[in-house]
């Protein structure tokens, strides 16, 4: 912090201008495209897969690196939604089961 | 192909901001963490205040600020936007798989809901919307109520360092990932949803090996929407 709290850096500002204008035009391109596209069925049932697929490829790696004890709570996680489908509880527990893990030296 | 009975209702909006309390401490440990690096990275408040509030894509943010360093120079400031890209591709993904539920509301107000599109709010209006809710404030009110808390929690982070030194003896590293799996458990129907999920999770996989980073993501996310398009029962 060697500049004031309240001042800005013109580089720094154009960069964060720049992450800011490329992440909305993503945000806003995948939609903007699709409705100049015909929504086949076949089209429709792929972008029907795509929450789960991209749900998958974000945690993979996600588990990959964060070893035995996030793959138990994400155990623990899918458990508990099939038993009482309630998100929040099958968060709660998943976090509660990694505490306890650790604190057991996991 | 698009929904006709689509609403926008103040408590859709209600309902969507409720749905994302329970992932509030996730948000607010990342945003927190995120205010903690740009502090030591040598960002000032504001810099940190605005880069959080307009770029609102935390992941990207946090790559962003590995290239970081200060003074800024050109070179740098392009890879900073480069690896922005890069990470939030799989919101074009995203934001495409929205057209079937708002393709018939008018574009001056999709096109501004659009910048509170982020993964959380997406998954949870979606599960909402294959439980037959056809009102997308569900989806705007869970939007602006990620958006305000990941503002706000940047502050106590950039000034307290950090208000849990292990936020991993809490847990808390799990919370997003598993939020993530409970939503997954009930969009698996049957085959299809098998097919397309081992079809994403061996690319994905694939793709971190040999490059690692968040480039999995897209191309797990392509090879799962095609393997559904393209399995038939």
């Amino acid at each position: 912090m060697s500049e004031g709290a309240f001042t800005a850096d013109s580089m720094v500002l154009v960069a964060i201008l720049g992450m800011a204008a490329v992440t909305y035009a993503l945000r806003a391109g995948g939609y903007w495209i699709m409705g100049r596209v015909t929504v086949t069925p076949r089209i429709r049932r792929g972008l029907e897969a795509l929450p789960g697929a991209i749900i998958v490829s974000t945690i993979l790696p996600i588990v990959l690196q964060g070893g035995l004890v996030v793959g138990l709570c994400l155990i623990v996680a899918v458990g508990v939604q099939q038993r009482v489908k309630k998100e929040y509880i099958a968060v709660f527990c998943a976090a509660a089961a990694a505490a306890g893990l650790r604190a057991s030296g996991l | 192909m698009l929904e006709k009975n689509v609403t926008l209702s103040l408590s859709g909006c209600v309902q969507g901001a409720l749905m994302c309390i329970p992932v509030f401490p996730g948000i607010i440990v990342f945003g927190a963490v995120f205010g903690t690096v740009a502090a030591q990275k040598g960002l000032s408040f504001l810099e940190t205040l605005l880069m959080n509030s307009i770029v609102f894509a935390g992941a990207s943010q946090f790559v962003a600020m590995e290239i970081y360093s200060e003074p800024l120079d050109r070179a740098t400031l392009i890879a900073m936007v480069g690896v922005t890209a890069a990470v939030n591709m799989r919101m074009l993904l995203i934001g495409a798989s929205l057209r079937p539920w708002l393709g018939t509301v008018p574009g001056y107000k999709t096109y501004p809901a659009l910048f509170f599109l982020t993964d959380l709010n997406w998954l949870l209006a979606l599960s909402q919307y294959e439980k037959g809710a056809r009102d997308w404030g569900i989806y705007l009110g869970s939007g602006l109520i990620i958006w305000a808390v990941w503002s706000l929690s940047v502050i106590p982070g950039y000034f307290a360092g950090s208000l849990i030194s292990d936020p991993k003896a809490f847990g808390l590293d799990v919370i997003l990932p598993a939020f993530f799996v409970a939503l997954l458990v009930p969009l698996w129907k049957g085959k299809r949803q098998t097919v397309s999920w081992l079809a994403a999770g061996a690319v994905a996989w694939v793709t971190w090996a040999l490059f690692g980073g968040y480039w999995g993501i897209f191309t797990g996310a392509i090879a799962g929407a095609f393997a559904g398009a393209y399995f038939d029962e």
